[in-house]
């Protein structure tokens, strides 16, 4: 009984963080993109700067009529949106938030991470497969490439760091850069730098929106879905956004650990900050093309994850 | 239809396409059928769609990311321009002709009236011709502002068209001063302009070339255009021959790109400029990111001649005596201005009534749209959307 007390406890603080954190994103990026086009971006609809306006934004979503485009594969095409939702909801279980703080402590802590991070391939394919349009279709094959193409080098570039410290939980890895007061950002640049580009990439934004590239493909993958189901997409999008940058914080930026604050502070700090800068790159860089976005991956990204590996290795050798 | 493009962008395979265009009846149809014989897809990009820069309709055929053939589609925006004055007054084209390039309209409105002015022999008065070429030029400006935030639009990244905005919004601030209007002006009229400007304007209008010059453009190339992922969409991409650019009728920035320093301001001078100083920059590859470079730089030299205009502008009327009626002389008249886009013509024949016999417009937009097959030859969908935003086509231009 009390476990599954504890179960409930949890999932209900997962999902209000997630509720939080569309909240807060939805209104920073339109903020912030404002202010990076020297405009003021929401203002008018209520609380200091606007800040209600993700709370409009909510409302008009949940309000608009649930429409089903005709040729549509039902079952895909409505399964779709809670698909890509799942597994965003899951990497929240493993989240190292402080030094005690966690949902659950998994001893493979990481490959959890990248394998349910994987799964929202298949809700963006059944989407875009299910919604029977070609634009639907293309940017769902370009969004298979792309994951596909990413997730290799992502993962490779967390390998450098497992290396190091010997452990695949996230805490453990978080209490090896506390303990030598080291944060792996600056021995494992090489792999911060694969993994954060790669984590652009995984996430679909800018300048690797290739999926949903608006002036190409209207919406790409979800040109057909509106209301609540396009939200859902756009929630898992932002938590998506959250939690990449929060792995990156917890691999390479110290996690929890700093001065002075609370480690959840710490934590929430450091992965906004993550965020912020994709925010920055998405609102400054256009789009590359799916054949350089191909090169990218393949032909710098994934040598140079290799490569970091391997040096890792050897350094941790000879030394 | 010729052989050339029957086969541009394609392996030569889909003809079928082509049939129907002969024929009149919508390509799409028959694309598909093709497509589906050799497992291809047929895509409708617009009348409705993110980047088609109004109602284009472009038809594309594609084999995964990689197109086939392109085939576009035109006359959602035809407004019958060119059989309706041929009922209106001499004086009545000038404000309707705005509506062609609506981006372009003062160009649009000189074009008539040197028709105009020269089939009914009008003098202009030295002022009128000078600030023409002022407002010209301002236009210019306004247009490639545009252009710029637009392209960078269709090639991802949205804030430069942000920063273009800001700027076109000045632009047009002084523009409605001037005129009362923010983008069709009616401001030209048969034998001069319609009103003088105050000092203050003048005033107005140097600080905000101060301003283009100064914070804007460095502004533009260091958002845009210096950027590598810019750099490596353009350059290379939706490539032209000058052989090919001249053979379909190209002019303005597209044929410029290719290395042609073909600019009607110099070649062929009307109003004043051959008074004015300026250079024609050209690219060297035709691509699309030397058109989008030589629309930069011109937005320089714009700058430039304005200010050589308003250094010796004349004191006087602005609007010289123009009979109520006009007496038309029977005969063709032709004449043609560079306007943002390219070379604007207007092909005005009279029988010696009171309106035009026929009035033939040469749109600059419709001879590059037909170039988009072309510059897509091989290309991938994003270079086809880049093709597109290169050539800076206005359907208003292009429907009449």
């Amino acid at each position: 009984m009390n476990i599954l007390l504890y179960a409930l406890l949890k999932a209900v603080i997962v999902v209000a963080f997630l509720g939080l954190n569309a909240f807060v994103l939805i209104w920073a990026e339109r903020k912030i993109s404002g202010y990076i086009q020297r405009r003021y971006g929401p203002l008018r609809v209520g609380g200091p700067a606007g800040a209600l306006q993700s709370a409009a934004d909510i409302l008009k979503l949940l309000t608009k009529e649930d429409f089903v485009p005709g040729g549509a594969d039902k079952w895909l095409w409505t399964l779709a949106p809670a698909v890509s939702l799942i597994p965003a909801v899951l990497v929240y279980l493993v989240l190292p938030i402080g030094k005690t703080v966690v949902l659950q402590n998994l001893n493979i802590g990481l490959v959890f991470f990248a394998s349910v991070t994987s799964f929202t391939l298949l809700g963006i394919f059944m989407a875009g497969w299910g919604s029977n349009n070609k634009y639907s279709l293309v940017g769902a094959m370009r969004a298979g490439a792309q994951l596909f193409s990413y997730e290799i080098p992502l993962i490779l570039s967390t390998i450098g760091v497992v290396i190091a410290t010997g452990t695949l939980t996230l805490q453990g890895i978080v209490e090896a850069q506390a303990q030598h007061h080291e944060w792996f950002v600056f021995p494992q640049f090489v792999g911060f730098v694969v993994f954060y580009v790669a984590s652009l990439a995984e996430l679909n934004r800018t300048p690797f929106d290739l999926a949903e590239a608006e002036s190409e493909l209207i919406a790409g993958y979800f040109t057909e879905y509106s209301g609540i189901r396009w939200a859902m997409f756009a929630i898992a999008e932002y938590s998506n956004l959250f939690t990449t940058s929060a792995l990156g914080v917890t691999l390479f930026l110290g996690g929890w650990h700093g001065p002075w604050l609370p480690g959840w502070m710490w934590f929430l700090l450091k992965s906004y900050l993550l965020v912020f800068i994709g925010i920055w790159i998405r609102w400054t860089l256009p789009r590359v093309r799916i054949d350089q976005l191909m090169d990218l991956g393949w032909k710098f990204l994934f040598p140079l994850s290799v490569a970091n590996v391997l040096g890792t290795a050897l350094y941790l050798m000879v030394r | 239809m010729t052989a050339d493009q029957r086969t541009a962008g394609t392996s030569g395979a889909t003809l079928a396409a082509a049939d129907a265009v002969d024929r009149g009846d919508d390509p799409a149809r028959a694309m598909a059928e093709d497509a589906a014989e050799h497992h291809l897809m047929t895509i409708n990009m617009g009348p409705q769609h993110p980047s088609t820069h109004g109602v284009l309709r472009l038809i594309v055929t594609l084999d995964g990311e990689a197109i086939v053939k392109v085939v576009p589609d035109i006359g959602f925006l035809h407004r019958n321009f060119e059989k309706i004055v041929e009922s209106w007054s001499f004086a009545g084209i000038v404000p309707f002709s705005d509506r062609n390039d609506y981006l372009g309209a003062i160009t649009n409105e000189v074009a008539v009236c040197l028709a105009v002015e020269r089939m009914a022999e009008i003098e202009v008065p030295p002022r009128a011709i000078h600030l023409r070429v002022l407002f010209s030029e301002l236009q210019r400006i306004i247009s490639h502002i545009l252009f710029y935030g637009t392209f960078g639009l269709d090639l991802g990244a949205f804030s430069p068209f942000m920063y273009a905005f800001r700027d076109r919004e000045m632009g047009y601030a002084l523009m409605e001063k001037a005129t009362g209007a923010r983008m069709l002006y009616g401001y030209n009229r048969l034998g001069g302009l319609r009103n003088d400007l105050p000092d203050s304007w003048f005033r107005e209008l140097e600080r905000f070339l101060d301003y283009m010059e100064r914070q804007a453009w460095p502004e533009y190339m260091a958002l845009l255009i210096e950027n590598q992922i810019y750099r490596e969409r353009t350059i290379g991409v939706g490539r032209l021959t000058p052989e090919e650019a001249i053979a379909w009728g190209a002019s303005g920035p597209i044929l410029r790109a290719t290395g042609v320093a073909w600019d009607l301001r110099r070649a062929a001078p009307y109003l004043s400029y051959d008074q004015f100083e300026f250079d024609v920059p050209t690219g060297k590859n035709g691509d699309t990111y030397d058109s989008a470079m030589v629309r930069m730089l011109e937005i320089k030299e714009s700058i430039r001649i304005i200010r050589q205009v308003l250094r010796i502008l004349p004191d006087g009327p602005v609007l010289g005596r123009v009979r109520p009626n006009i007496r038309p002389r029977p005969g063709d008249y032709y004449s043609r201005v560079e306007s943002p886009r390219g070379e604007v013509g207007v092909h005005l024949t009279t029988d010696g009534g009171s309106w035009p016999y026929r009035l033939k417009w040469r749109a600059p937009s419709f001879c590059h749209l037909q170039l988009i097959p072309l510059m897509a030859r091989g290309a991938k969908v994003a270079d086809l959307i880049a093709a597109v935003g290169s050539t800076d086509v206005i359907m208003g231009e292009v429907d009449r």
